[in-house]
């Protein structure tokens, strides 16, 4: 593997200087100052260049090649987000700036806060939330603040899906809620009888992926809200799976209260290797008291941020989100506007049909029937019969320049692969891939061992996990 | 009209009838018809590339670009190296997912891996994870990291951020976490009320070192009488003012955070932002959020991968203390590039130009009337009262291209210095000011 940049570190190299001082140099007294030296790398400008340049060759992203991990939406990040997200005009504002000059960054919040509103069909938008997790949370706090406020101080349970994501459990738990899992029915939605006997005056809220992490799109939706609303409890919409809806279904008119969406998902801006997201929060007008603090208002023309809130959750960290992540979404939605989210749901759910055709005789997909986005299959048998699992499966992709399916989710699917292809794939890259996994198949029973031996063109082979989990370093040893 | 979908027509066809579904409508049979849209969404039409660049450079140019800023509070300006700008924009980092295959992500696992380093660097602490998603998530979830069964009482003072100490009772709202405000004399923290409120239920104190007023507390004494009680010490610092000052480790702090803005990332109203937490071993399980560790390959050679993954949120689900998931990962490489190409030297620069800088202002302010606020020493942020009210200053400076510092109340301002700003700045902002006087 590449050296790292702190072991091409040699004293004396230095890429950035800076002017010389022109006023006094202040001196603290000594017991505040650093007492150990600051091994930071010392390093010429193109060294610095063609480390980097080497790190991102061992890099994999959506300009590379085929990316359908599922529930991920790794779909194109078109370059003019890029362009827009870059202009002076919003990288260069403090956030503390007098409200007057920056009537351009608040009119862009509004605009993307109203055209999220209509795509899920909720009244209020926050954009504060920095990714879909922290949307979770707010939007789970925003729950619990409501029942609070009417005084319903029994609610103390949240009803989440045994397939959800790990971060709806941990979200509703870090909202002060005991989490208790409902059960799917064999069709792969909520069985509604378990979830009928587990409504009672002390559930708060349902959270709900729909189309869920199977990729199925829950039929009794409205039955399912309606025996929640019921029982005095709020829906919850997790929304990283809403690429396969836009301007087909929205989320408010199926009876959800609040919503969160992932704009690194649906909304085309890029992951950055992990992050930076965006995790808006959309609610129903009986919700927009709780949101966090930094609701826009317009008065006389002039957008400025609501200051008495006394209702509000708070905040979910400093300032108003990850600004420039919002303004990557809002230009997508300006470019495609009604006709092209509608047109991108249609052939993200086109392509993940066209996938799970070309792959279904040879890898079961556990719920029949059209998917919607994405769809999971079971390499359960293929391992039985061969010792070749999913995992296996997903490093010998690695050598055909396809990067895997999401693995080993959802649980209740048994060696799952989820397969999201996203509307931005041609059919040229999904035959492409539809005929991988055949020969990797094929491979499968004729010669497992190299499968097991896969990868063997990455710059390094298998990851040894527990060594690292078991020995921690964390860190350059410097000595 | 703009369309990043690919399919011809024809194609579409094609792949319909491999489908063996008749149309795209037909395969939404699972959506019931009440719930279908029935009309297009209330949104304008797709446009064309050159429409929307124009909309939003319409929606830039309604901001106001200063070329002077004395304004921090959480956000600063810093110079950021052209070799940052350019090869953080690679779209191979750009555009990649969380490296959860590590034979195709070496790249990006070895960037955090070095961002993780230059963390624990400044911090002095033995371990960082990868990131969370600000400075003020990064305290809220380090005073998680505190709490057990006995101690529940987190100290907090009041000289945190504003922002920092509402997102704290937020996270912990429904949490058996109780709040106690530390009092302040003179801006920092009064250690004689602090040991008043001390016992065996306290978890941690939080000191923002620098605090909100730019002071720099006395975070060794500060963490004797807090480890005398038996709790945490949290340290949020700026990670610039670490080029000098002394690493909260050795301090005495228990779990460092902060925002880490001021290393390579552009104010941008607000975010994009990168929050940090490091630690001392004893806690490292502790940490939330992903963490990057050092293993080996199949074949012995150095790789490395996610590690220590049975703390999160995918594994554990309820019972994980944190739901955090994506990050901000792609700030963390800007992070730990800006830390590469300034160097030790670099950045020790930067802290000493920024905290004269500021001390130049201070000086030449008081010398006009200006009073400071505080007595204690100060690093590149201090406050002011008077003789102009903070409006008056805001609105004087504005009209000559100047963002003054942060009105405080009425008379107060919350001012702050960086190396982008020369004397020359500094001179014309108090002549300015002295014409108002006149």
């Amino acid at each position: 593997m590449s050296e790292l940049i702190y072991e091409k570190s040699r004293p004396g190299r230095i890429t950035v200087t800076l002017d010389e001082l022109d006023v006094n140099r202040v001196d603290f007294s000594e017991d505040l100052l650093r007492q150990v030296p600051l091994r930071l790398p010392q390093i010429a400008e193109i060294d610095l260049v063609r480390h980097y340049i080497e790190l991102s060759r061992n890099a994999f992203g959506v300009d590379n090649g085929f990316y359908p991990l599922g529930s991920c939406t790794m779909k194109y990040n078109p370059r003019l987000n890029e362009e827009c997200a870059a202009l002076e005009g919003f990288t260069q504002i403090h956030p503390l700036q007098p409200i007057s000059t920056v009537q351009g960054a608040l009119r862009a919040m509004e605009l993307l806060s109203e055209s999220l509103c209509e795509i899920t069909g909720m009244n209020a938008f926050t954009l504060q939330p920095s990714a879909g997790a922290h949307g979770e949370f707010t939007g789970m706090l925003m729950i619990h603040a409501y029942h609070a406020h009417r005084n319903d101080l029994k609610r103390t349970k949240v009803i989440v899906p045994d397939s959800a994501h790990g971060t709806n459990p941990a979200s509703a738990s870090m909202a002060g809620y005991q989490v208790i899992s409902v059960a799917s029915n064999p069709e792969g939605g909520v069985d509604l009888d378990a979830l009928k006997e587990l409504l009672n005056d002390e559930v708060a809220a349902l959270m709900l992926t729909n189309p869920n992490t199977l990729g199925l799109f829950d039929p009794n939706i409205e039955e399912i809200s309606r025996l929640v609303h019921a029982a005095g409890g709020l829906v919850y919409y997790d929304g990283a799976n809403l690429n396969a809806i836009m301007g087909i279904a929205r989320p408010g008119d199926m009876g959800f209260d609040v919503v969160h969406l992932n704009l690194h998902k649906t909304f085309s801006t890029p992951h950055g290797g992990g992050g930076p997201g965006s995790g808006p929060v959309g609610c129903k007008s009986s919700l927009i008291p709780y949101l966090p603090q930094g609701s826009l208002i317009k008065h006389n023309g002039e957008l400025s941020f609501v200051t008495n809130t006394p209702e509000s959750i708070g905040r979910m960290r400093s300032f108003y989100g990850n600004f420039l992540t919002n303004i990557r979404a809002l230009t997508y939605i300006l470019s495609l506007g009604s006709d092209g989210l509608k047109d991108t749901s249609l052939q993200a759910v086109l392509n993940a049909n066209y996938m799970m055709a070309g792959l279904a005789d040879l890898y079961p997909v556990s719920y029949p029937g059209p998917c919607m986005h994405e769809f999971v299959i079971s390499l359960q048998k293929l391992k039985d019969e061969t010792g070749v699992s999913a995992k296996d499966i997903s490093k010998a992709l690695l050598d055909f320049g396809i990067h895997p399916p999401t693995m080993y989710f959802p649980s209740i699917v048994h060696e799952a692969l989820m397969i999201e292809p996203t509307e931005t794939e041609s059919k040229e890259t999904l035959d492409h891939a539809i005929n991988v996994f055949r020969e990797l198949y094929a491979l499968a029973y004729r010669n497992p061992e190299e499968i097991l031996n896969a990868p063997m063109t990455t710059p390094i082979r298998r990851v040894d996990d527990v060594l690292a989990a078991r020995h921690p370093i964390l860190k350059y040893n410097f000595e | 009209m703009a369309s990043y979908t690919v399919n011809t027509l024809a194609q579409q066809q094609e792949m319909l009838e491999k489908i063996g579904a008749e149309s795209l409508d037909s395969l939404f049979t699972a959506v019931p018809d009440s719930l279908k849209l029935q009309r297009p969404l209330n949104l304008p039409l797709g446009k064309s590339e050159f429409a929307v660049a124009k909309k939003m450079k319409e929606l830039a140019s309604l901001n106001e670009v200063f070329s002077v800023i004395l304004r921090g509070a959480g956000s600063e300006k810093h110079y950021i190296p052209s070799v940052v700008r350019q090869l953080s924009g690679r779209e191979e980092f750009v555009t990649a997912y969380t490296p959860y295959q590590s034979e195709l992500s070496q790249g990006i696992l070895q960037t955090i891996f070095e961002f993780q380093t230059g963390i624990c660097e400044l911090t002095g602490m033995d371990a960082s994870n990868a990131s969370v998603y600000d400075g003020a998530s990064a305290v809220a979830e380090a005073v998680n990291m505190t709490i057990d069964r006995k101690r529940t009482v987190v100290l907090l003072p009041d000289n945190l951020h504003p922002h920092t100490l509402t997102t704290v009772k937020t996270y912990t709202h429904w949490s058996n976490i109780e709040i106690k405000t530390v009092k302040t004399i003179n801006g920092r923290i009064d250690i004689a009320s602090l040991n008043e409120i001390l016992n065996e239920t306290s978890a941690c104190l939080v000191i923002q070192n620098p605090n909100f007023f730019g002071l720099i507390e006395n975070v060794s004494e500060l963490s004797a009488v807090v480890h005398a009680a038996g709790a945490k010490v949290i340290v949020s610092s700026n990670p610039m003012t670490l080029g000098i000052l002394k690493s909260p480790r050795d301090a005495g702090a228990d779990i460092a955070v902060g925002e880490a803005q001021p290393l390579g990332m552009s104010m941008a109203f607000g975010g994009p932002y990168l929050g940090y937490m490091a630690t001392v071993s004893e806690l490292v399980r502790r940490l939330p959020g992903r963490i990057v560790g050092q293993s080996l390959d199949l074949d012995g050679k150095r790789a490395f991968t996610l590690t220590l993954q049975a703390r999160e949120q995918h594994i554990r689900r309820e019972k994980a203390s944190s739901s955090i998931c994506s990050n901000q990962a792609h700030c963390a490489l800007i992070a730990g590039m800006y830390l590469a190409a300034m160097g030790p030297g670099g950045l020790r620069e930067v802290a000493v130009q920024s905290s004269s800088k500021a001390h130049y202002l201070a000086e030449q302010l008081t010398s006009i009337g200006f009073k400071l606020r505080y007595e204690g020493p100060f690093f590149h942020e201090f406050v002011t009262d008077g003789p102009l009210t903070s409006v008056t200053v805001e609105s004087a400076l504005h009209k000559r291209g100047i963002l003054s510092g942060l009105p405080l109340g009425e008379n107060g301002m919350l001012w702050c210095c960086t190396e982008t700003i020369s004397k020359h700045d500094i001179d014309r902002t108090i002549l300015i000011l002295k014409e108002v006087l006149a």
